[in-house]
C-alpha cells in the first residue's frame, strides 16, 4: 500500500507556477512545499486560503507571486469556503481541483468546525494543512499543534505545557477517502501523494510537518535537516489511510528496524524552541516514542 | 401564467428562491427560519428544483460556502435568524467587502440572552453597518417580489442583499399571494455572470491583503487601496438606491406590483402626523390610521420603510416636510441610546427646513404582543399631546406594552 516516490528531480516538470521572488523568508519550508505542491496540482485548480503565512507569501494587492486563482477567505471557514466554490464547479461540470490550503492553527483550532463538517460530507476537495506549529504569521503564538515544552510568544520560559492535537486522527477518525502525512523536507513524497490524491473522489485530508526557522529557532540552511531529523527520530510520521488503510511512508517505514532510529534529542538540540525542555521532560518523550513504534511494529509486521 | 396560493411567508420565500433559479443553497436551521429551508431541499429533492443544497454545520459556514459559490460564478442563497445571523456576522463584511451578489432571507427574531424565539428586529439592525442592503418586507406578496428583485439588484451593483421579513407574523402565517411564471422571471433576472469569477484560465487572486495606499500593477496601472474600496463600496450603496427604483419599475410593468420601492405611504399626501415603521407593523398600523381619522379627526398616515440599507436619507427628510409630528415605532434599539430608525430619521432631517416633533416609541421586543389598541393609544397621545413635553422627554423612547 505504501507510495513508493516515482518523481525526482530529474522528471519533475520543470514548469513553475510560482512566479519568481515572493514574500517567504529563506529557508522557508511552506515556499517548498508550495512551488513543488503546484506542480503536482496543476493549472487546474482553485485555491482557498485563510488568513496564515502563505497569505502574506502570496503577495499584497495588486502583485501576486502565484499564478493560481485564489480565494482568501475568513479564518475560520477555509473548508466552507472551499466547498462552496467546489459547489459552483460542480453546477459548472467542472472537474477543475479545489484546494483548501491552510496553517495548523487555521486547521487545528479555529477552522476545526468547518473541516469537520467538510468531512462529514465527504466534499470532493483535497485540504492541505502545512503545520508550522505555532501562530507564525502573526508571530510564534501557540497553537493547538504546539509541542509539548515548544517555546512560543505565548508560552513564554517553560515552552507550552500540554501536548498538541494528534489532527490527522481527528480526521481518520472521519473516515475521508484519503488521509497522508508529508513532510517539507520530503517534497517528492507530498507531490506524489498529490498525484495520487487528484485521482480520488471525496475529501483528501494532507498534513504537513512543515519547519520554520524564525519559529523554531534554527538557520535557515536547517529547515531540510530538522524535518529529516524528526522523521528519523520517529517523531513525526510519514503515512498513508486509504479506505481506512493505514500505511507507513518509506521515510517512516525505515524505522521498523529499530536500529534505524536516532534519538530523540537529536532532533530537539537543532532548535532553540525546546532549550526550556528538562531532562525529564525529554526522557517522557522519548519514551511515548518508543512506545507509538512498538505499537507500530507490531501492526505493521505483515508489510 | 401567474399563480395565486395562500401559503406561509416561509414558503412564499422558498418559492421565490426556486423561481430565481439560485444554484447553490447553503443553510443551517435556525427557528423561525427552518421552514425556509426545508421546503428548498425538499423541492431540490425532489427534483422540482436544480440546486446544490449543502447542509452545513454552521451559519458560518452557511455563508461560507455562499462566497466560495458566488467567487466561482454561481447564483447563492442562504437564509438565517437570530443568533445565527449574529454568528454570520464576520462572513457578512466579507460578503460585502469581495461585493458578491448573494441574498440571503433573514426571518427577524430578537437576540439572546436570554433565548427568545420571537419577533423582534434586533438581529438586523445589529448587522446595519456590514455592508449589506436591507430591505424589508410587510407581507407576503413583498417577500415574494421583493427577494425576486433582492437578486437582481445584487447582482447589477455587485453588493449583497439582506432581505428582513418578520418572524411569525409573516414567517408562519398564511396569506394570499401571487407567485409569476418561471418564464417571465427568466426574463426578467437573467443569468449570473460575474466578471471577476475564480477560473484557473483566468486567474486572479481575490480579496487579497490591501495596504492601506494606492498601488500600481504589473502594468502600471493605479490599483485601490483598501479606504479607497471602502469609499466606492459606500458610494455604490448610495447609488444602489436608484437601482432598486428602476428595478422595481421594470418589475411593476411585467407583474404588475411595485411603484412603492423605497418609502410605501398610507394616508400621507394630508397626514400632519406620520408613522414612520418597518416591516409587517407598518400595515398593522393601516386600521390605527383609519381610526384616528375616523374618530378622532386626526390628519394621520403611515409611512413603511421599505429600505433601511442604504437609508433613503433625502427622499424620507422631503417625505416629511409637511408633517407636525413624526413617529417612529420600532422592535429594536441601540442600547444606551434610541431606537436606531429614529436617531437615523432624526439625523435625516437635520438638514431640512422642517424638522417636525419626533416620538420613539419602542415594541414588540422578543415577541412582546402589539396590540392594536395600544399603538391607537400611543399615538393619539403623542399627535395630541406631543408637543408638551420637553425636548429631553421628546428625545427619550418610550417603551409600549412594558410589564414591569
Amino acid at each position: 500500500m505504501s507510495t513508493a516516490t516515482k518523481t525526482n528531480v530529474v522528471n519533475l516538470t520543470t514548469e513553475e507556477f510560482v512566479h519568481p521572488g515572493n514574500r517567504a523568508c529563506s529557508g522557508c519550508g511552506l515556499s517548498i512545499l508550495y512551488r513543488i505542491g503546484l506542480k503536482a496540482l496543476g493549472r487546474d485548480c482553485i485555491f482557498v486560503v485563510p488568513p496564515s503565512y502563505l497569505t502574506v507569501m502570496q503577495g499584497l494587492y495588486p502583485i501576486a507571486a502565484s499564478q493560481m486563482p485564489i480565494l482568501n477567505g475568513t479564518f475560520a471557514s477555509t473548508a466552507a469556503i472551499a466547498t462552496g466554490v467546489r459547489a459552483a464547479m460542480k453546477r459548472r461540470g467542472k472537474q477543475t481541483q479545489v484546494v483548501a490550503w491552510a496553517g495548523d492553527g487555521g486547521t487545528a483550532d479555529i477552522g476545526i468546525q468547518a473541516l469537520s463538517g467538510a468531512l462529514e460530507r465527504n466534499e470532493d476537495i483535497i485540504y492541505i494543512c502545512y503545520d508550522n506549529e505555532a501562530y507564525m504569521n502573526t508571530g510564534v503564538q501557540r497553537s493547538g499543534t504546539t509541542p509539548q515544552g515548544g517555546l512560543t510568544t505565548t508560552t513564554p520560559y517553560s515552552g507550552k505545557k500540554e501536548n498538541s492535537k494528534n489532527l490527522p486522527a481527528i480526521v481518520a477518525a472521519h473516515n475521508p477517502a484519503y488521509v497522508a502525512t508529508c513532510s517539507a523536507s520530503y517534497p517528492l513524497d507530498f507531490h506524489d501523494k498529490l498525484i495520487k490524491a487528484k485521482g480520488i473522489r471525496g475529501l483528501k485530508y494532507f498534513h504537513i510537518q512543515t519547519p520554520c526557522p524564525p519559529g523554531w529557532g534554527c538557520d535557515e540552511r536547517m529547515t531540510i535537516k530538522i524535518g529529516k531529523a524528526a522523521i528519523d527520530c520517529g517523531l513525526f510520521d510519514l503515512y498513508e489511510i486509504e479506505n481506512g488503510k493505514k500505511s507507513l511512508s518509506e521515510p517512516s517505514k525505515k524505522l521498523l528496524n529499530k536500529d534505524k532510529m536516532r534519538p530523540l534529542q537529536d532532533y530537539l538540540k537543532m532548535q532553540t524552541r525546546f532549550k526550556a525542555l528538562s531532562a525529564e521532560q525529554t526522557t517522557a518523550m522519548q519514551e511515548r516514542i518508543d512506545t507509538k513504534w512498538a505499537a507500530y511494529r507490531q501492526d505493521f509486521a505483515a508489510q | 401564467m401567474s399563480k395565486k396560493l395562500i401559503d406561509s411567508g416561509n414558503n412564499a420565500a422558498a418559492m421565490a428562491v426556486q423561481l430565481a433559479e439560485a444554484e447553490v443553497i447553503a443553510a443551517y436551521p435556525i427557528t423561525p427560519q427552518t421552514p425556509l429551508t426545508e421546503k428548498l431541499s425538499e423541492v431540490i429533492a425532489a427534483g422540482k428544483m436544480d440546486a446544490e443544497y449543502v447542509a452545513v454545520e454552521s451559519e458560518h459556514s452557511a455563508l461560507a460556502v455562499c462566497i466560495g459559490a458566488a467567487s466561482a460564478g454561481s447564483r447563492a442563497f442562504t437564509a438565517t435568524s437570530s443568533n445565527g445571523l449574529l454568528y454570520m456576522s464576520e462572513q457578512l463584511h466579507w460578503a460585502a467587502g469581495s461585493r458578491l451578489p448573494l441574498v440571503m432571507c433573514v426571518v427577524n427574531r430578537g437576540i439572546g440572552a436570554p433565548w427568545s424565539v420571537w419577533n423582534d428586529h434586533q438581529d438586523a439592525m445589529s448587522q446595519r453597518d456590514a455592508g449589506w442592503i436591507q430591505i424589508f418586507a410587510k407581507d407576503h406578496q413583498e417577500i415574494v417580489d421583493m427577494t425576486l428583485k433582492a437578486f437582481r439588484l445584487a447582482e447589477l451593483v455587485h453588493i449583497p442583499v439582506m432581505v428582513n421579513y418578520d418572524g411569525y407574523y409573516l414567517s408562519h402565517t398564511y396569506m394570499p399571494f401571487e407567485l409569476p411564471e418561471a418564464k417571465a422571471v427568466q426574463e426578467f433576472l437573467p443569468p449570473y455572470d460575474y466578471a471577476h469569477t475564480l477560473d484557473p484560465e483566468k486567474p486572479e487572486s481575490l480579496n487579497t491583503v490591501t495596504l492601506p495606499y494606492a498601488r500600481l500593477d504589473i502594468n502600471g496601472v493605479k490599483r485601490p487601496g483598501y479606504m479607497d474600496i471602502r469609499h466606492n463600496l459606500h458610494q455604490e450603496m448610495r447609488l444602489a438606491m436608484e437601482v432598486w427604483e428602476e428595478i422595481d419599475a421594470d418589475y411593476a410593468q411585467r407583474f404588475g406590483r411595485g411603484g412603492a420601492p423605497i418609502l410605501d405611504p398610507y394616508c400621507c399626501d394630508d397626514a400632519d402626523f406620520v408613522v414612520v415603521a418597518m416591516g409587517s407593523i407598518a400595515n398593522q398600523f393601516h386600521v390605527v390610521v383609519d381610526r384616528l381619522r375616523e374618530e378622532e379627526g386626526l390628519k394621520v398616515g403611515v409611512l413603511a420603510l421599505q429600505i433601511y440599507r442604504p437609508f433613503p436619507t433625502a427622499k424620507i427628510a422631503e417625505a416629511l416636510q409637511n408633517a407636525k409630528g413624526v413617529m417612529v415605532y420600532e422592535k429594536g434599539l441601540s442600547y444606551g441610546n434610541q431606537g436606531a430608525l429614529y436617531a437615523d430619521l432624526k439625523s435625516a432631517l437635520y438638514p431640512y427646513p422642517n424638522r417636525p416633533q419626533l416620538h420613539n416609541f419602542i415594541v414588540g421586543l422578543g415577541g412582546r404582543d402589539i396590540p392594536t389598541e395600544d399603538l391607537f393609544q400611543t399615538l393619539k397621545t403623542a399627535c395630541l399631546n406631543g408637543d408638551r413635553n420637553s425636548p429631553e422627554q421628546a428625545d427619550t423612547p418610550q417603551w409600549i406594552g412594558l410589564q414591569l
